[in-house]
Parts: C-alpha cells; sequence; structure tokens
C-alpha cells in the first residue's frame, strides 16, 4: 500500500485543492435539511410569504452550488486518477520488463500481466472514487453529526449511537465476504479452463469418445462455481438489509425520543424533520463508506501485488570488474560452469569450453539436456550457480545489461513475433537502415518469401505471427538476429522447421557472409552442427561428447546414435 | 437502494459492447429467458411475493413516522399514545421489511444460480456434440467469453436488475399513491422534476456511452499491447529493447488514460446533476410544503381541503419524494443493462442452438473387433464448397500396413485423416472400413477403432495419471504404468516429487513439450484401437527419444493399420505404402524402393537431403 500511495505524493496538492471543493460542495449540501427545518418552524410560524420564497431560492443555490462544485471536484479527482495510474503503470511495466528470468519465473507470466491489467485497474479505480466518495461520505457524516449535534445534541446522541454499528456490520460481513469472492474467481477460473481444455481438445475427446467424461468434469466445476457464488451471495445480501434496518431504527429512536422531549418543550417536531434528513443523509454516506471498504480491500490486495513487482530487487546486479582481461583471451569461455534452477537437481554440471572469434560452436542432446541453459546462462537470464563464464575474458556478470545485449544476436525456441509489420519485427525497435534488414532477410532466406507478400516488407503479421508457417517465422526471426551484425549469433533450435534445403542454404550463407561471427548453433539435427568448430554433445546436464563430427562419430556412441538414426532423417516441410 | 456490493463487471477492456437488439430477436430472447425463469416458477412467485411486501412495509414506514409527527405536534400538546403506537409500528414494519429483503435477496441468488448453472452445462454439453468444423472456425476466446462473461451478464440482470424493476415499480407507484393521498397539489411538483431528470439522464448518457465504449477499447488495447509484450519478455531483454518498447507502451498508456479522462470528465456531471434536481425537488417541496403548511396552519385552508396539509404530512412528503426519485433515475440504467443481458442471452443461445454434428443413421452397421483393411473410393472434400482440398482420391491400405502420406504444407495430409475419423465428411466418394462405410456406422465406434497422436499435444489440467487413464477409463494402475513404460515416460515420471500424481498444469513449466508428448503417446498406447494415426507425432520429441521410443512405437504398429504423417523421411522409410499428395491428388504411390526408382517428387524430395 505504501509503495503504490507514494506516487500519490506529487498531486498532493491537486488533492487538497480538490478536496477544499468536494467540502464546500458537500456543505452546502448539508446546509438544505436545515434550511427546511428552518422555514417549517420559525418562517412559518412568522407567516411571512416572501420569507419562504426567499429561503427556498436559498435551497435551490446552494443545490445549485453543490452540483457545480462537486462536477469539478469530480473532474479534479479523475484528472489526479489518470496522471497517478499513468504513471504507475508505466513504471509497473517497465519494472516488469526489468525483471530476471528468475524473478519472472517466480512471479510467472500470467501473474504479471493480471498485475499490470486487472490491478493497476482496481487501484486507479478506487484513487478516482475514493476522492470523490471518501470526502463526500466522511464529511456528510461529519456535518451532519455537527449540524445536528447544534440543533438537538441529545437526539444527535442516538445517531451516533447507530453509526459504530453499521460500521461494525459492514466491516465483520466484509472481512468473511471478500475472501468468498476471491474463491468465487479461482471457481470461474477452474471453470474457463474447462472450457478451453475442450476447445483446444475436440478432436482427441471426439475420437475418444469422451463426452460424457467431459460433461462430468464440467459440471463438478459448474457446480463449484455455482455453489461459491451462492455462498458469497449470501453472505454479502445481508449488508444491505441490515444497514437498513440500522437506519431506520435510527428514525424511529429518534421520533420516540423527540416525543419525550417535545412534552419537556427541550425538542420541536419541525427538528424531528430535518433529523430525518439528516440520517437518511448520514446513512447514504455510510453506505458509500461500505463500498469504498470493499474497494479498498480490493485495491489493498492490489497494490500489494503491485509493490511486490516494483520492490524486487535488482537482479542480477552488475558487480565490479576485479581485473583489467587478457587482451588474448578467448571470446566465449565457459569454466566448469554449473547451475540448478531449483537448487536441488543440477541441470548443468561443470560444463567447460571455450571459443575463439568467428568460430562455430554445435550443441546437441536430447530434450532437458540443458542445451537451453547453456544458452540462458551465457545472455545471463540465469547466473552460474558454480563456475564462471567470460566473454572476451570479462564476466559475464560485469557487462552492464545493455553492453552485453549488444553483443548477440539471438533466436530463442518458440520466440517471439508480435502483430506489426514484417520489417518491424526484424527491426524490433533497434535504429537499423531498410537497408541492413533487406541484406539480413537475404541472409536468412527469408527475402523470397516476404517479396512474395503483396505488401512486402510492410506485410502485417498477426498476434505472436501466426499467420506465417513455423519455417517463415523461424527465417524471420534469423533475420532479426542477424541483422544488427552481432559478434555473436546464438541459434537455439531455430532451424527446425526449415527443410532441408533451406537449413543448407541459410548455413552456407552464414559461413560465407560471417566469417569474423561466432556462430553458436542448438540443433537436434546433426545436420545443422556437422560443420561446426567444436560440438558438445550434452547429456543429463553434463558434456559427454566434445570434438567435430569426424572425431565425435568415432569417440562418441551416443552422437553416433543420433547421426545413424538421422540418416534419411532430413525434414520436408 | 444502492446494489449489491462486489459488482459483477467484467474485466476493463474485456467488457462486452453488446449491439442492441432488433424487435423481434428481443422478443424471442425475452419469451425464451422468462422460461428459464418459470421453470422454477414457485421461486419466482415467492420473489415476487416478497418484493411487494417488503416494499410495501417499507414505504408505510414513512406515513407512521408522518402520523407519529403529527401526533407530537398536536394541537393539545404531545399525544403520547399515538406516538408510541406509531413509533411501534414503524418498528415493525422496518424490521420485518429487512427481513423479508434478506429473503428476497437470498432467494434471488438461488434462482438466479440454478438458472446459470443450467444455462452453463446446456452451452457446454452443446459444445461437445457440435461439429469439429465449428472448433475450427471460432476462437477458443469467443466461447469462453460467452459461457463467462455473457452468462455472468444475464445473471446480474437477473439477480439484481429484475429484482430492482420490482422494487422501482412498486415505489414509484407506491410512493405517488401515498403522496396523492397527503397533499395532491404537491405532487405537481414532480411533474417539472421528473421528466427533466429523465430528458437529462437520457441526452447525458446518450452523449457520454460512447466515451466510456472508446475507453473500454483503448484500456483492451493496452492490455492486449502489455500481454504480447511481456510474452517476448525474454527475447527483449536478450536485445536490450527495454526502453524502446517502454517508450511505445507509454504512447499507449497515455493514449488509453486521455480515454479515460474524457469519459470520467463527461461522466463525473452525471452524478451531481441527478442529485441537483433532487435537491431541486425537496427545495421545491419545501417552499410549497411550507406555504401550504402555513395557511393551514393560520386556518386558511380548512382540515380536509384540497390544500390542507399538517406538518407531518410535509415530512411524510420529503420523505416519499426522496424514495420516488431513487428508481425513478435509476430507470435509465437498468433499461441499457436489460438490452445487455437480452444481446448476453442471444449470444448464449446462439451456440445452444447451433446444428449438432448430423445424427448417426438408424441401424447402424456394427464396427466390432476391426481388422483393418480401409479404402477411399474417388474421395473428393473441400472445408468451404469453392476450394477443393481432395479431388478423387482413391486408396487402399491392407490392414496391418503402415500408410505414410507426404507432401507440402496444405497439400491435404492432415484432412485425410479428418475424413477418416469423421471429423468432416466426404462430398463425394465412399471411405469403408472393412467393406463397411464409415458413415453407416455409429461415429463412436468408428473413432474408438483409432488411437490418435496429434502433432498439438492435448493434456488438461489433472495428474499425469489422469491424463495417461484418459485413453481407455477402465484401465488398471498396472496398465497405465506398462504404457507409460511403453512411451518410455516412465522413468521420468517417477522422479517427478509427485509421481503419477503430479497435477500437469496450463504453463507446463513442469514438463517439457517432449514430455507432454510422451504422455499423449502413453494414452494412445493404453487405448489399444485397431488402427492408429500419427499426425507429427514425434515431432516434439529429439532424436535420441525418438529412437528410444522407436521399438515401443514398432510394438504399437505391429498388426495396427496406421495412418502417418511425418516430416522425417526416416519414420516414412520404412512404410509399406507411401502416398504422395500433391494439390489435393495422390501423384505418387508405392513403397520406399518403387517410389526412389520412379524418380519423382518423393526421390528428389529424399536425395535433396545428401547435397
Amino acid at each position: 500500500m505504501k509503495t503504490v500511495f507514494s506516487y500519490l505524493l506529487p498531486y498532493r496538492l491537486r488533492m487538497a485543492l480538490g478536496l477544499c471543493v468536494k467540502v464546500t460542495a458537500t456543505l452546502s449540501e448539508l446546509l438544505l435539511p436545515y434550511i427546511l427545518s428552518h422555514i417549517l418552524k420559525n418562517v412559518v410560524a412568522a407567516g411571512a410569504l416572501s420569507g419562504i420564497l426567499w429561503w427556498g431560492a436559498a435551497m435551490i443555490v446552494f443545490s445549485a452550488v453543490a452540483m457545480v462544485l462537486n462536477v469539478v471536484a469530480n473532474r479534479m479527482a479523475a484528472g489526479v486518477a489518470r496522471d497517478f495510474a499513468q504513471r504507475l503503470r508505466m513504471d509497473l511495466f517497465s519494472r516488469t520488463l526489468g525483471l530476471s528470468a528468475a524473478q519472472t519465473d517466480a512471479f510467472t507470466l500470467p501473474s504479471l500481466e493480471s498485475r499490470i491489467t486487472t490491478d493497476t485497474y482496481h487501484v486507479h479505480q478506487f484513487v478516482n472514487m475514493i476522492q470523490r466518495l471518501g470526502i463526500r461520505a466522511p464529511i456528510l457524516l461529519v456535518g451532519g453529526i455537527a449540524i445536528t449535534l447544534v440543533m438537538d445534541a441529545y437526539l444527535s446522541l442516538v445517531m451516533i449511537a447507530i453509526l459504530p454499528l453499521i460500521f461494525a456490520t459492514v466491516y465483520l460481513i466484509s472481512r468473511r465476504g471478500v475472501p468468498l469472492y476471491v474463491r468465487v474467481q479461482e471457481s470461474v477460473d477452474s471453470m474457463i479452463r474447462v472450457v478451453r481444455e475442450n476447445a483446444q481438445g475436440i478432436r482427441v475427446i471426439k475420437a475418444l469418445s469422451k463426452n460424457d467424461y467431459e460433461n462430468r468434469r464440467y459440471d463438478r466445476v459448474n457446480r463449484t462455481l455455482s455453489h461459491d457464488e451462492r455462498v458469497a451471495g449470501t453472505v454479502m445480501g445481508v449488508v444491505n438489509p441490515v444497514m437498513n434496518l440500522l437506519m431506520n431504527c435510527g428514525i424511529t429512536a429518534v421520533v420516540a425520543l423527540s416525543a419525550q422531549r417535545v412534552v419537556g418543550h427541550r425538542s420541536d417536531p419541525e427538528t424531528v424533520i430535518a433529523f430525518m434528513q439528516y440520517f437518511h443523509l448520514i446513512s447514504m454516506a455510510m453506505m458509500s463508506v461500505s463500498r469504498m471498504f470493499v474497494m479498498y480491500t480490493k485495491c489493498a490486495a492490489s497494490s500489494e501485488r503491485i509493490a511486490q513487482v516494483l520492490n524486487a530487487p535488482e537482479d542480477p546486479v552488475e558487480i565490479p570488474l576485479e581485473s583489467i582481461p587478457h587482451p588474448n583471451a578467448p571470446q566465449v569461455e565457459f569454466e566448469n560452469v554449473s547451475f540448478s534452477y531449483t537448487g536441488g537437481h543440477r541441470h548443468l554440471q561443470d560444463v567447460s569450453f571455450s571459443l575463439r572469434q568467428g568460430e562455430r560452436l554445435g550443441i546437441i542432446g536430447s530434450t532437458g539436456a540443458g542445451k537451453t541453459t547453456l544458452i540462458k546462462l551465457l545472455m545471463r537470464f540465469y547466473d552460474a550457480t558454480e563456475g564462471r563464464i567470460r566473454i572476451h575474458g570479462r564476466d559475464v556478470r560485469t557487462y552492464p545489461h545493455k553492453e552485453l545485449t549488444e553483443l548477440f544476436g539471438v533466436v530463442l525456441q518458440n520466440d517471439f513475433l508480435y502483430a506489426d509489420t514484417v520489417e518491424e519485427n526484424i527491426r524490433f525497435g533497434r535504429s537499423l537502415t531498410s537497408e541492413e534488414i533487406r541484406r539480413a532477410a537475404e541472409l536468412a532466406q527469408a527475402d523470397d518469401f516476404i517479396r512474395g507478400f503483396t505488401e512486402g516488407y510492410a506485410h502485417p503479421l498477426a498476434q505472436k505471427g501466426s499467420n506465417l508457417s513455423g519455417g517463415q517465422k523461424q527465417r524471420l526471426l534469423i533475420a532479426r538476429a542477424l541483422a544488427a551484425n552481432p559478434s555473436i549469433l546464438v541459434l537455439d533450435d531455430s532451424s527446425s522447421a526449415l527443410d532441408y534445403k533451406t537449413d543448407a542454404n541459410l548455413r552456407l550463407a552464414l559461413r560465407e557472409n560471417l566469417r569474423s561471427t561466432t556462430v553458436i548453433t542448438v540443433a537436434q539435427r546433426v545436420s545443422s552442427v556437422k560443420d561446426c568448430d567444436l560440438i558438445l554433445v550434452l547429456e543429463e546436464g553434463r558434456v559427454i561428447g566434445r570434438g567435430t563430427h569426424e572425431e565425435l562419430l568415432a569417440s562418441c556412441p551416443t552422437y553416433r546414435e543420433i547421426s545413424d538414426s538421422q540418416m534419411g532423417g532430413a525434414f520436408l516441410e | 437502494m444502492n446494489k449489491g456490493m462486489p459488482s459483477n463487471k467484467p474485466i476493463p477492456g474485456k467488457e462486452r459492447l453488446y449491439q442492441k437488439l432488433d424487435r423481434k430477436t428481443a422478443g424471442a430472447v425475452f419469451r425464451r429467458l422468462s422460461g428459464y425463469v418459470l421453470r422454477h416458477a414457485p421461486l419466482f412467485l415467492a420473489a415476487l411475493a416478497l418484493t411487494l411486501l417488503s416494499n410495501q412495509l417499507a414505504l408505510m414506514g414513512p406515513m407512521y413516522s408522518g402520523e407519529a409527527i403529527d401526533a407530537i405536534a398536536a394541537e393539545g400538546g404531545v399525544q403520547l399514545s399515538t406516538v408510541w403506537e406509531n413509533v411501534w409500528k414503524m418498528l415493525i414494519c422496518y424490521v420485518v421489511s429487512a427481513i423479508l429483503s434478506y429473503g428476497l435477496a437470498v432467494l434471488m441468488i438461488h434462482l438466479s444460480q440454478r438458472i446459470v448453472y443450467t444455462m452453463r452445462r446446456q452451452l457446454f454439453e452443446k459444445l461437445n456434440t457440435l461439429p469439429v468444423t465449428y472448433f475450427d472456425t471460432t476462437p477458443a476466446g469467443d466461447l469462453i467469453s460467452r459461457i463467462s462473461y455473457d452468462i455472468d451478464t444475464v445473471n446480474s440482470s437477473l439477480s439484481h436488475d429484475l429484482v430492482q424493476v420490482m422494487t422501482s415499480l412498486y415505489t414509484v407507484v407506491g410512493s405517488l399513491f401515498f403522496m396523492w393521498k397527503i397533499s395532491k397539489p404537491m405532487i405537481l411538483i414532480f411533474c417539472i422534476t421528473v421528466p427533466a431528470s429523465i430528458l437529462f439522464t437520457r441526452y447525458r448518457s446518450k452523449k457520454v456511452r460512447p466515451l466510456f465504449r472508446e475507453r473500454s477499447r483503448r484500456i483492451g488495447e493496452l492490455n492486449g499491447f502489455a500481454e504480447e509484450m511481456l510474452s517476448g519478455s525474454r527475447t527483449i531483454a536478450a536485445y536490450g529493447r527495454e526502453e524502446e518498447i517502454c517508450r511505445r507502451f507509454a504512447q499507449r498508456n497515455q493514449e488509453s488514460m486521455e480515454a479515460y479522462y474524457r469519459a470520467e470528465y463527461h461522466g463525473a456531471a452525471l452524478g451531481p446533476s441527478v442529485n441537483f434536481i433532487n435537491n431541486l425537488s425537496i427545495s421545491l417541496v419545501t417552499v410549497f410544503g411550507g406555504i401550504l403548511y402555513m395557511y393551514s396552519q393560520n386556518g386558511r385552508f380548512a382540515e380536509g381541503a384540497l390544500f390542507f396539509i399538517t406538518l407531518g404530512g410535509v415530512a411524510q412528503f420529503v420523505q416519499y419524494s426522496r424514495k420516488f426519485a431513487g428508481p425513478i433515475n435509476e430507470f435509465a440504467n437498468i433499461l441499457h443493462e436489460f438490452q445487455s443481458a437480452f444481446s448476453a442471452a442471444e449470444r448464449v443461445f446462439r451456440v445452444i442452438d447451433e446444428a449438432p454434428e448430423p445424427p448417426d443413421i438408424p441401424d447402424p452397421l456394427p464396427l466390432h473387433s476391426v481388422r483393418g483393411k480401409v479404402d477411399f473410393e474417388n474421395v473428393s472434400f473441400g472445408y468451404t464448397p469453392e476450394k477443393r482440398i481432395l479431388h478423387e482420391v482413391s486408396v487402399t491400405a491392407e490392414e496391418g500396413k503402415t500408410i505414410a502420406i507426404v507432401g507440402p504444407t496444405g497439400a491435404g495430409k492432415t484432412t485425410v485423416i479428418n475424413l477418416l475419423m469423421r471429423f468432416y465428411d466426404a462430398d463425394e466418394g465412399k471411405i469403408l472400413i472393412d467393406g463397411k462405410e464409415i458413415t453407416s456406422c455409429r461415429r463412436e465406434d468408428l473413432r474408438r477403432a483409432f488411437a490418435m497422436v496429434l502433432q498439438e499435444t492435448w493434456l488438461f489440467r489433472g495428474t499425469v495419471y489422469e491424463n495417461i487413464v484418459y485413453g481407455r477409463e477402465n484401465a488398471t494402475p498396472d496398465e497405465v504404468r506398462a504404457a507409460a513404460r511403453a512411451a518410455r515416460i516412465d522413468s521420468y515420471i517417477e522422479s517427478l516429487p509427485q509421481g503419477y500424481d503430479t497435477v500437469i498444469t496450463d504453463d507446463g513449466v513442469n514438463i517439457s513439450k517432449g514430455q507432454r508428448q510422451l504422455i499423449t503417446i502413453a494414452r494412445a498406447f493404453l487405448s489399444n484401437a485397431p488402427m492408429l494415426i500419427l499426425d507429427e507425432a514425434t515431432s516434439n520429441v529429439d532424436s535420441r527419444t525418438e529412437i528410444k521410443i522407436r521399438e515401443a512405437m514398432d510394438e504399437l504398429m505391429r498388426g495396427r493399420t496406421c495412418f502417418v504423417i511425418a516430416h522425417r523421411l526416416s519414420t516414412i522409410q520404412g512404410a509399406d505404402l507411401i502416398l504422395v499428395i500433391q494439390n489435393g491428388k495422390i501423384t505418387e504411390q508405392g513403397n520406399h524402393d518403387a517410389l526412389m526408382a520412379k524418380g519423382g517428387f518423393y526421390s528428389t524430395l529424399y536425395l535433396s537431403q545428401f547435397q
């Protein structure tokens, strides 16, 4: 809550001004019942028709003033809320992008997404509403009580006695009710999940004739959802009747007590009428307060979730350079690197190798052997648990993030394309000329198919590039990786969807045009790595074979096995 | 009164922008929705009765308070006994009314939940009877929004708005009646304020609604952008593009906040203005009431005359006019919400009314102990009439043989599978299994004759065990394990902390793509069908793992007719029959050696890898 509300600080003056306007507006409104009572009690008794008209006109004027000021205050509140939410959401988004891979894993992507969307929205709404209702309600409350105290202190004690009861009711019920709504939301999610699973797996479901099974599965979540909604509704449904009842009891008590007081000439019936009005206003205010209470609970939970991201520690931390690196150091060097995602099982164990500028490294191995993990350590998505990773003799941890990324061109597994033009997807927000982009596309064997689109490089991609084939996507991604002339090119399983011929052309193009670029290729096909200067065979996080294609065929049985299995193992598109 | 506290409003940006229905459709939807309500007629009648009673009591409260005040202000001093009598009456009215209104709330929750539960069930059960075409053409998100947001809209309308309308009507009529009784001339005040209020809200909402729509749209766009970019956060980090992406986000953020402000700017005027009109009513009531009271006091208006009013009368009138104003102001909103609910219901009904897969023919041929001979006779098919995918395909697959289907993307390989499983029916020609035309068998029998492993792994949220046993519900745990062993996934599963009870989650953090594929293979092993369809079945499994399961696969394929679509030539090479499909026609067929000898498309393809 504190972190998020510190974002309101810059607007405190505007908020204070808005508060003043709102207070004035609310006070004008509070005068109405007072005037009402005054007219009935004094003016009528004086028998002055003009008096009634004057005071009536005053009521209308005060109503109008209240309206104008309320509108102004509401608009000011919306302005503050807008500026606040804009800044908060912006910081949250940029902090989210800055999270390390390990932090992102811990938060999980869907959760980060909903923090930026739903949670920010809740906080935004709250800040907007609190400035409106949150000020109006307490003023109505305090002002109302103050005026009634002046009119008849004894009677207003009734009101003061009722208020804590109303508040307690709302508080107690909401405290029980809010968690119930959390549960409802979870049930909604389960219900939606089953529907999504069915829409996606309809072929399997039909193939196995699982209709009844699925209907039963759905019925379970459907029933749970209905039940949870019923429970939550039944609990929260208590609030309104009880509040109405308490308010009406208050009015009744005022009538009853005032009768005694009028007998003793300590009060008069006109005051009772005004009291009933105030009771009405004040209980309306209480209802707003209770609504805000629910909003507050939501907002507090959301703020908490936002603050977790904003306050996430800076990670990974850049460490100081301990010594000037040797000028002749290899470009990429792994020294006894081990790594574990969880702290338990080792996903990489004691991996060492070094590459000189322009050398080609191939990494091959089965699923889960640690190929991608190795790449992630090199790019410093994660820090090695043990050992050192150096680039140009410098520990990767000493590089500022920007400097490190500028060394690389990368295609990750299942990489990211987004809804924009082909050209923008290759450019990826860097300052590259169209020439450079075209050249990269040519090298990546993508130019031909791009020209095949009616709009060429301006061809718009759908989200995730879903309007391209797998092979086309991979070639675009390779073009992106090549476009900025990186000194290290990392291709993680990035040609698996290419047919053999295109793959061969691609490798040829890279070899001939990027002589000084170090290329690291992760692949499952022997053909993709067989020309590399060094091939590492990984199995369960360990290097079980290293050397060139020919050396490995002789020395590494696993490699030979893979190679044999792929004899005649090319892919057709 | 204000509505139940937590609103059921959907997430911003995902709000539906409902179109107004035409009169005829709206009528049909209304009748149908009424049908759901009337199915629970006793509940509904009880709700109706409770509404009337509790509102009647709530309306009587102010009447007694007015009488009490008159008794207090009575000329000969306070008539204490009358006051007390009225106080008791007030108390009873309010207490009973509160109890009844809570009862009503609970009743309505039960009623609406029953209806909503039924609607969701009907919608879902309908889904599974729809042809595969429906899912191929309807995005999953659309279905989800129907079964969640749309039904939710209907729900809140049923549970809130229905009661609110009944209450409002009763309150308006009742208040008018009481006010009529108190003072007929003063009712004239509402001839000014009520139309003013209605006209104003109508005018305002017309102006403001498009702005709110724009606001939702912008926020939706912003959220979409954020979600898309987050899904690429690793790549953005790898290229160090954080700042650039943030800049783009900032622009959209600003646009959406501006749209928000514009909507709020105009929307902010609504509440205070309506409040003003209410206060205006009160002021006018005070002035006129004051004047009438004054003349009633000094005897100008005799008791019982048209213009006569007591102090209590003025007090009651003020209270009733407050009660009266609320529903009138809400009316435009409720009307709008009803329209939304109707459109939402209409979207739900449209799915429920979708044509299901045509029923199986009466007297279907039995399809038990299938041997596995499959014939295609001049089969033609297109997903749309304009575009043929398959032209007069004729093939015979002998029982127990492996048939590999090869060809460029879009040539119609997967279509063959769709027709075999009767996800779609051929436009022309026949498909026969063991000499029986598949359209004359039950779909369920036909589909049970195949086991399928598809390119897209499909697992649901549940344990590993549940996902495998899905292949055959009555399988024993030993059989499940055996299937997992056959798919070479057993030792991996055992290595998980919860073993077979590990829950597979949507984001798949715990289980890799290859392992997911192996689980679906285990599922196919378990189903033990006489025929097999492998559509890129091993595409997510690397070569090493593939070798491991090859043996098991061979075992599985032995004695079964298999249809294989694969990219890897090594998988295809050993097939008994290779079909090359190009442009919807079978251009080559034969085994590997025959096709190589022929020197056509297949051999070019095969040889290209050695270049």
